[in-house]
């Protein structure tokens, strides 16, 4: 017998006559076959994808770009004084304050229904908020790379003559690189285990289908169960792939 | 070559150079010693503007590279420094090091600069090492390194910033030898050392240092059996 004959056979008997692993079964075609249920979790997974990717995609720019601003005038050199660059850093300083200090769920509350109201496009509020909040967290960790990198390896690259910039891309970010990548990968599953918050403001993703289903089987467990596992793999085949990058990274490191 | 005028550099409220004037020759081997905290070190670094004198004029073969109009990137190619961590790059090979900055600011081809780099590395016997990180070679092989690195930009003078406090005493020979054969070749260097021996044999002229200011200069001969003032008598006690 296939699975649709055995569900309608057992549907058709009443509830109280199913063994365990029947109605276990019953719930589970529920959830993901009938329908064609399953379909709506692949659909909710690549609208996971696309807004991780275009909230990493915002947060690492804003991230770098408020990192460098704030790394030069931390390292500006004493006694000059420039008062764009004192300006922005602190409009950046304010950014990253009020970002790492309210809640994720609260930004996108306020996002969503306050600032951005008259849209109906949930879905790319909630990747625009996930990634003006991550750009404060990369920032961090990019700035904290760049600061702790001994201050010799930019003095030898000037001392060559070098200029603060060439010395920044030949010198100093890729070694800093080396040493955010793992709190990079690191805020990047924050990321993307993050955009199931979008969905309370509407955002469409597979936590959002998941609660179609729910509210639409009367059943909880199947659902957030597939969803759980989809977010588990999408999480250990990123973190693979980040050690492969790692190991290749660690090359000079050989004695 | 270098002149140095009223050199004065601050800390905050800490004054760690009070008014230095001198003058560094063509072909001069300088070497600056010192207790430890006497500002030798920050002399030296001011000399190619890693530190921002708070007041005073550095005026390298006629230009005053303390002016902010002029581009200290040009001359400090002209000035090679050799760091008490010798600061190589790690992430890079030897032979990266070694090209870089030729390569990105002398605008030489590759097969140009590693033939250059190959030369000097092989003076200072070092030829095999080319293809190992930074990390694969030891403490003496890495100043050696860092030397050349230095000298891969053609500098008209050298700054050494005690180029071998950080070496196991075993290495210190290695180093001082390249840098001896240097001085022989006629380079100018400026070298901050507590290497007594070193200062007595390549050195031109003797810095004594002390508290900000050069307290003491003379010929090596004269400064170490002769010293001038007290301090000096103190210091060459303690340290010979």
């Amino acid at each position: 017998m296939d699975i649709a004959g055995l569900y309608e056979t057992l549907s058709a008997l009443p509830a109280a006559e199913l063994s365990g692993w029947q109605s276990f079964f019953l719930k589970f075609y529920r959830a993901w076959f009938a329908n064609s249920r399953w379909t709506q979790y692949f659909e909710g997974l690549l609208a996971t994808i696309e807004v991780t990717v275009i909230a990493l995609a915002i947060g690492v720019v804003l991230g770098v770009l408020v990192a460098i601003v704030r790394t030069a005038y931390a390292q500006r050199r004493p006694g000059t004084h420039n008062p764009v660059l004192a300006v922005i850093d602190f409009i950046f300083k304010i950014y990253v304050t009020v970002i790492r200090g309210t809640p994720m769920m609260v930004q996108l509350l306020i996002m969503g229904f306050v600032i951005f109201s008259s849209s109906r496009n949930f879905t790319f509020v909630g990747a625009l908020t996930l990634g003006i909040n991550s750009g404060a967290y990369v920032s961090e960790i990019i700035r904290g790379g760049l600061m702790s990198l001994d201050p010799g390896q930019a003095e030898a690259g000037r001392s060559l003559g070098l200029n603060y910039i060439q010395t920044m891309w030949h010198i100093v970010i890729p070694q800093a690189f080396k040493t955010i990548l793992p709190s990079l990968g690191n805020e990047f599953i924050v990321l993307l285990k993050d955009t199931s918050l979008i969905s309370v403001i509407g955002g469409k993703e597979v936590v959002y289908f998941a609660q179609a289903i729910v509210s639409r089987t009367y059943e909880a467990m199947f659902p957030y169960i597939i969803t759980a596992i989809m977010y588990l793999i999408m999480v250990m085949a990123f973190s693979y792939l980040q050690s492969i990058l790692e190991r290749r990274l660690r090359a000079s490191d050989r004695r | 070559m270098i002149d140095v005028k009223h050199l004065t550099k601050a800390f905050g409220d800490h004054v760690v150079l009070k008014d230095i004037t001198d003058h560094i020759y063509p072909g001069e081997k300088v070497v600056v010693i010192g207790p430890s905290g006497s500002g030798k070190s920050t002399f030296l670094r001011c000399l190619n503007l890693l530190e921002t004198p708070t007041a005073g004029t550095i005026t390298f073969k006629g230009t005053d590279i303390t002016d902010p109009k002029s581009d200290i990137n040009k001359y400090r190619q002209k000035m090679g420094m050799v760091f008490q961590h010798f600061n190589l790059f790690p992430h890079m090979t030897i032979m990266k090091n070694l090209t870089l900055a030729p390569m990105k600011l002398l605008k030489k081809s590759k097969a140009e600069a590693e033939e250059k780099a190959m030369e000097l590395l092989g003076r200072v016997g070092l030829a095999d090492r080319a293809g190992s990180y930074p990390n694969q070679l030891s403490g003496g092989q890495k100043q050696r390194v860092a030397i050349v690195r230095a000298l891969c930009m053609e500098p008209e003078v050298m700054l050494f910033d005690e180029p071998t406090s950080a070496l196991d005493p075993e290495m210190v020979g290695e180093v001082l030898d390249v840098m001896k054969q240097l001085a022989q070749e006629g380079m100018t260097m400026v070298v901050v050392t507590h290497e007594m021996g070193f200062a007595k044999e390549v050195g031109d002229r003797v810095l004594f240092m002390e508290d900000g200011i050069i307290m003491e200069q003379n010929t090596p001969t004269e400064f170490f059996d002769h010293p001038q003032t007290e301090r000096a008598q103190n210091f060459l006690a303690k340290v010979l």
